[in-house]
């Protein structure tokens, strides 16, 4: 059972086509990385499930209704409540304190001010800013202010959190430290998580692997025990052997 | 790389003599290690004596041998599962993988299927990997890290070529 869904979805922006027909679907608590390269629809795929765009032809389901024929009030309030997001960049307010940015989607969503500083201290420990709390987002390194973004998708306990190239800007051992904070904590959760990415490390996190190019889902790989997977031949379980195998 | 397989994938795109062979083995995936004439018609008769290729009767002219070989259809089944069969995903892997791209774009079959297969067996491998460092040791743990960036340049690579096919496809056609 799916949680969100994309079924023959078309996206044209003026003449030009980014999604001609992609399907795609995530079930409640899955990890679902969806690859591929530049302009090739993956990030329009992202902000048509996440109800950002609204698809020219197809049809978005979340949590067994459409979610593309809603209007834009019902589709923002959905965004508020249900969904969190991650990006690349500029998504804090680099003025206001790492808990004020944490808080402040709670806020907005008329939580009492001492519950939701209660919550956004609580996330920013679980993911190791307990001491950062009161620094403006703006002086905190980039590793540092990916947490914050983290805490800030995860402190509204969303169902789905969509988190666009999300080491994008990171090295390789900060970035991998975001990605351990961001699909650790979402299993713990339960939260679905739909992840863009171009770099195929990031996307190894991923329980469900999706590949678009030229506007269409070129492969689907889903768990290791789905005919999807092995139909891509997988050759070994996961083992010290196979890593020492893979390296020799 | 599997000598005999190219060798058969060629035969399978024309028939051809032992020396004509050689040639186009040589241009296409000699570069660094061009292919012993005793090689080829070593290989070619075991291939003949398998029953993947027939052997017309000597032609006359230069050479110790002027035999074409043709391909037969237990070859061609043996090249087609050869070809979509991804290559078990580990470093170094691009020569034969290079010649399964090259060939199927000779032969005029599915290329970006294969590199499709072969991207899926990778992702799996990575994801394989990454599962290990979540509860692996420090060590293992770098193991693991090894392996991935290995992968993911080879990633890098498939992904290269699967933009270029159109213009390898048009490299490779027979003039």
């Amino acid at each position: 059972m799916s949680l969100i869904e994309a079924r023959d979805v078309h996206k044209s922006f003026g003449t030009t086509p980014a999604l001609r027909g992609a399907s795609v679907a995530a079930g409640q608590g899955e990890i679902l990385a969806i690859m591929g390269p530049s302009g090739s629809g993956k990030s329009t795929l992202l902000h048509c499930l996440a109800g950002i765009f609204t698809p020219d032809a197809g049809e978005v389901w979340f949590d067994g209704r459409r979610l593309d024929t809603l209007d834009e009030a019902a589709r923002t309030k959905l965004r508020r409540t249900a969904f969190g997001f991650v990006f690349q960049f500029g998504q804090l307010v680099p003025e206001l304190t790492a808990a004020d940015n944490v808080a402040l989607p709670l806020l907005l969503n008329r939580g009492r001010r001492r519950q939701a500083y209660d919550t956004a201290r609580t996330w920013l420990g679980q993911l190791g800013l307990a001491d950062k709390g009161g620094r403006r987002t703006g002086e905190l390194s980039g590793g540092e202010a990916q947490r914050v973004a983290v805490a800030r998708a995860l402190a509204l306990a969303p169902k789905v959190i969509f988190a666009d190239e999300p080491t994008g800007s990171l090295d390789s051992l900060t970035g991998e430290k975001v990605m351990d904070l961001l699909t650790g904590l979402a299993r713990d959760q339960g939260t679905t998580t739909v992840i863009v990415t171009h770099d195929a490390r990031v996307a190894a996190y991923a329980d469900r692997v999706i590949m678009v190019r030229d506007g269409l889902v070129s492969f689907d790989l889903g768990p290791a025990d789905e005919p999807a997977a092995r139909h891509a031949a997988s050759p070994s379980s996961a083992s010290s052997s196979s890593v020492a195998k893979a390296v020799n | 790389m599997s000598v005999p397989l190219t060798l058969l994938g060629l035969l399978e795109r024309e028939p051809s003599h032992g020396y004509d062979l050689k040639r186009e083995y040589d241009a296409f995936f000699g570069r660094s290690k061009q292919l012993p004439f005793g090689q080829v018609y070593a290989t070619l008769g075991r291939l003949a004596r398998d029953g993947r290729v027939v052997a017309g009767d000597a032609e006359p002219g230069d050479g110790p041998d002027r035999k074409r070989y043709a391909i037969t259809d237990l070859g061609r089944d043996e090249v087609d599962a050869w070809l979509a069969d991804p290559v078990e995903p580990e470093p170094h892997l691009q020569t034969v993988l290079f010649a399964k791209v090259t060939l199927a774009l000779m032969l005029g079959k599915p290329a970006a299927e294969y590199l499709d297969r072969q991207r899926a067996a990778h992702v799996n491998r990575m994801r394989e990997l990454t599962a290990l460092k979540r509860k692996g040791a420090l060590v293992d743990v770098l193991l693991a890290d090894h392996a991935l960036f290995h992968l993911e340049a080879d990633l890098r690579w498939i992904d290269l070529t699967s933009a270029r096919l159109t213009e390898l496809q048009e490299a490779v056609r027979k003039s």
